[in-house]
């Protein structure tokens, strides 16, 4: 127990040295980072600990994809998609049904049956086994219906490219480091440092922006309008500009999608200096937009943002240049966050927000001081504890707690762990329960040498007969902290985390640096007896 | 220089003289704590019920009624105004609003609008709005997360020691957790995700002292094969006492500055942990010990036979190092 060969005491020293090394980044303050030397930057860049958003500032959202949405959009698409295959195949079908959840229609000449059955089963089946959809036919009538696992699989897509929607569209906000991560199958948690105002955040990725250009249907009647019954090939929608309850009625196919845009930008309107939003479309776009308003000069078209009406212009000539302009009632704001929006690309789904937890910076950087201050009183104080109970042993066992303290934070900076508020307060917990495995070394000493051992055999033992209750006594906390660890969210990992770490330093600081610093003064001083 | 000692050397209490009026103490607080929790029940946070708790700094103290009769009136339920540490600081509270999932996010937008149209110099400190949907998957999470904690501590304890041992620990960790929530209903303070990290951190830390002292015992029932199990337990808890006095007090000690003076956003973590160390501390001696007397341990249950207890004899076990844990 006492015998520490030189390698060992060599071995330790590095290993405490190293860790305390791997701290040092960290306790600089953010304030003097511009005045360091590269080298020194591009070191606190890849070892330091990193700040949560309790204690930076910053807005937490949870987002969650509307399925239901991904479903109906879903069978629109399979409608277009089987109505496009029948006329190739000059197939009449009639009954077009997409209620209920499924896709059916009625094949009005029985004789190519056949033939639409297996055209709808060939769009059913995206890889071999895997059904996306299920058909049947009954009667004239062939029914699709949409199986689990092509459902899973279709919002596995649609999330991935949310993510990257919004990745993209945080990103044109400028120099935000977001974190933009896929939880569960249908969800996306986003956390943005530094931002005060989330409100602006979620207006920017909580819209879909699904932009279409469709021509009205100018035959459509007020009682129409009203009633909300569109014509066959119409549809009514909500009009931002003419007041509540405006409509408009809309023919159903667009002339233009938001996939056609090329670039979108904010800009001013050149006669009233109102803001506007510039789109310029790409090749197959600007050829559909010319031939359109060729043919319908003088007629008016909707420009329709996420199925709500903007604005519905007249088309005065025919515009071949390629580029239009979105006029509403705009802001300079608002207008930039739909141009973000469009040149980002819709959302696949629509999401909405679950969770929001926003902390400003001047409430994180109070958090982050009076942290710090507790962490050095509560320090102190147990210090001061250790040195009047246990003496000489306890100014090893306070430098075994500062040891402790700086391995915490080098460990934490070298994987770049996540500090929390509540990972402060199980630093400060760590610190008072840190000295338990020296209490119980230092307790089981006095209790040898009342026995009546002599001063080596009581430290012998000591050390001996204390480990396998510091081993079990630790193990319990780790069994919480992991626990936590897996069923918490957020703060409560960073709490975890630092229990965890504290736990393997405060066992390796008692058994092994303690332990040595005792050997060596033993070896040194040969002392005859114990003063414990 | 003399030492502090807080346990004097050879001291001898009697603990296990007090055992029934302990545990007819204990049983009366824990049933105390479960009627509480059930009828005056916990005030739980937002994380848990959902709706939203938005925290301002004004620039003097404001007019609560009507700041109150401002935001009540926004039709999204009766909003709850408490100062938070200065007058001009205030918390308020909003019941989870009706309409869907997206309905609390919208509210957290008016809620906003209307503070800064009142006192435009309002600063927004902290904001939280949690949907009705996620608070019930952070409940259920939470409250499986403490039941596997307990569970996965009483089954290692089992398997280190023996299984009377393993069942002291949960009725153990039953009791602590119990206390600690009636301590919550009874103040009415805010049941939120950090008070079920303490709760988590409480379950792992009362039983150090449960363990430790268990250690302690099966190490003399080893070493005192005659001695009757009621005074063997009474050496034990007496030669771990001083242990136990010091671990706790530097425990309470490091988590009594962070109370004092750190962050009041975690006072309710810091103070969970507080009475659950305080708590833990007692229930290692009176609850954890006394079971092991009415599960009939004897010097019986560690006899070499066993082949669990003989692979947790640490003391003789060489190969052992502390520092691989």
């Amino acid at each position: 127990m006492l015998n520490f060969p030189a390698w060992k005491v060599w071995g330790i020293t590095l290993l405490s040295a190293i860790c305390v090394l791997l701290a040092v980044p960290s306790m600089i303050p953010p304030s003097a980072y511009p005045n360091l030397p590269p080298f020194a930057q591009r070191i606190r860049n890849a070892i330091h600990v990193n700040l949560g958003l309790d204690l930076a500032g910053g807005s937490h959202l949870l987002l969650e994809a509307d399925t239901s949405d991904l479903g109906r959009q879903r069978l629109e698409a399979m409608e277009d998609v089987i109505r496009g295959e029948m006329r190739r195949e000059r197939i009449q079908i009639a009954e077009v049904s997409t209620s209920g959840g499924q896709f059916s229609f009625l094949v009005s000449d029985p004789t190519r049956l056949e033939t639409a059955s297996q055209k709808a089963n060939e769009q059913s089946s995206a890889t071999i086994g895997q059904r996306d959809w299920d058909v049947s036919v009954s009667g004239n009538r062939i029914t699709m219906r949409p199986t689990a696992a092509g459902l899973d699989r279709a919002t596995d897509q649609a999330m991935e490219v949310a993510r990257d929607v919004i990745d993209r569209r945080i990103n044109a906000l400028g120099t935000l480091e977001p974190t933009i991560i896929r939880q569960g199958s249908n969800r996306i948690m986003v956390q943005v440092p530094g931002l005060q105002d989330p409100e602006a955040l979620k207006r920017l990725i909580g819209r879909t922006a699904r932009l279409e250009f469709k021509l009205v249907d100018a035959n459509v009647g007020a009682e129409q309008l009203q009633s909300g019954r569109a014509p066959i090939g119409s549809q009514i929608l909500p009009y931002a500009e003419g007041g509540p309850n405006a409509r408009i009625a809309v023919k159903r196919r667009a002339i233009i999608t938001g996939d056609m845009i090329a670039d979108a930008s904010q800009g001013f309107d050149q006669q009233d200096g109102r803001p506007i939003v510039q789109i310029r479309f790409d090749g197959n776009g600007s050829r559909r937009f010319a031939r359109v308003t060729q043919e319908n000069v003088n007629k008016p078209f909707a420009i329709i943002l996420d199925n709500i009406v903007i604005s519905a212009p007249n088309i005065e000539e025919p515009i071949l240049g390629g580029t239009a302009q979105i006029r509403g009632s705009f802001t300079v704001e608002t207008a930039n966050q739909l141009a973000i929006s469009l040149r980002s690309g819709r959302l696949p789904v629509e999401l909405h927000v679950v969770e929001e937890r926003t902390v400003g910076p001047d409430l994180g950087a109070d958090s982050i001081y009076w942290g710090v201050i507790a962490s050095i009183a509560a320090t102190l104080a147990v210090i001061f504890f250790m040195l009047i109970t246990y003496g000489r042993f306890g100014v090893y066992t306070t430098v075994g707690l500062i040891l402790n303290g700086l391995m915490i934070l080098g460990i934490m900076a070298l994987f770049n762990a996540t500090l929390t508020l509540p990972g402060i307060a199980g630093f400060v917990l760590t610190i008072g329960a840190a000295v338990d495995a020296n209490v119980l070394i230092n307790e089981r000493i006095r209790e040898e040498q009342r026995r009546g051992r002599r001063l080596h055999d009581a430290l012998e033992t000591g050390y001996k007969e204390a480990q396998t209750a510091i081993f079990d006594a630790n193990i319990t906390n780790v069994i919480a902290a992991v626990l936590m660890y897996v069923f918490g969210s957020g703060p409560v990992r960073g709490f975890a985390v630092v229990l965890m770490i504290g736990i393997i330093t405060s066992v390796f600081t008692a058994v092994n640096v303690t332990r040595m610093l005792v050997a060596l003064w033993v070896r040194r001083a040969r002392p005859k007896e114990l003063h414990i | 220089m003399r030492l502090l000692k807080l346990v004097p050397d050879n001291t001898n209490i009697d603990f296990m003289k007090w055992r029934n009026i302990a545990l007819i103490l204990s049983i009366v607080v824990t049933v105390a704590s479960i009627a509480l929790v059930f009828t005056r029940g916990l005030n739980w946070g937002v994380d848990f019920v959902g709706g939203q708790s938005v925290r301002v700094t004004f620039a003097q103290a404001p007019n609560l009624d009507q700041l109150r009769s401002r935001v009540s009136g926004l039709g999204l339920g009766e909003a709850s105004l408490q100062e938070f540490g200065a007058p001009n600081v205030i918390a308020i509270r909003m019941p989870l609003p009706e309409g869907g999932e997206t309905a609390a996010t919208r509210a957290a937008t008016q809620v906003r609008s209307a503070i800064t149209a009142l006192h435009p110099e309002a600063r927004f400190d902290a904001v939280e709005t949690v949907s009705g949907k996620v608070s019930e998957e952070l409940l259920r999470s939470g409250a499986l997360a403490i039941a596997l904690a307990m569970l996965g501590i009483a089954i290692y304890i089992w398997l280190r020691f023996e299984w009377q041992f393993g069942v002291g620990a949960l009725v153990t960790l039953f009791h602590d957790v119990w206390m600690t929530l009636g301590f919550f209903s009874l103040t009415q303070l805010e049941f939120n995700l950090n008070v079920v990290a303490a709760i988590l951190t409480i379950v792992g830390y009362s039983l150090n002292d449960t363990v430790v002292i268990y250690d302690r015992i099966r190490e003399d029932l080893r070493k005192y094969r005659k001695m009757e199990i009621v005074p063997l337990i009474n050496t034990s808890l007496n030669e771990t006492l001083s242990r136990t006095m010091v671990t706790s007090v530097s425990i309470l000690l490091a988590l009594l500055a962070l109370l004092l003076i750190g962050p009041d956003v975690i006072f309710g973590l810091t103070i969970a942990i507080f009475i659950g160390i305080f708590v833990g501390t007692y229930s290692s001696i009176y609850i954890s010990s006394p079971i092991l007397v009415w599960l009939r341990v004897n010097t019986g249950s560690f006899l070499p036979k066993d082949p669990v207890s003989r692979s947790g004899r640490g003391p003789r076990n060489e190969s052992f190092d502390g520092a691989r844990v």
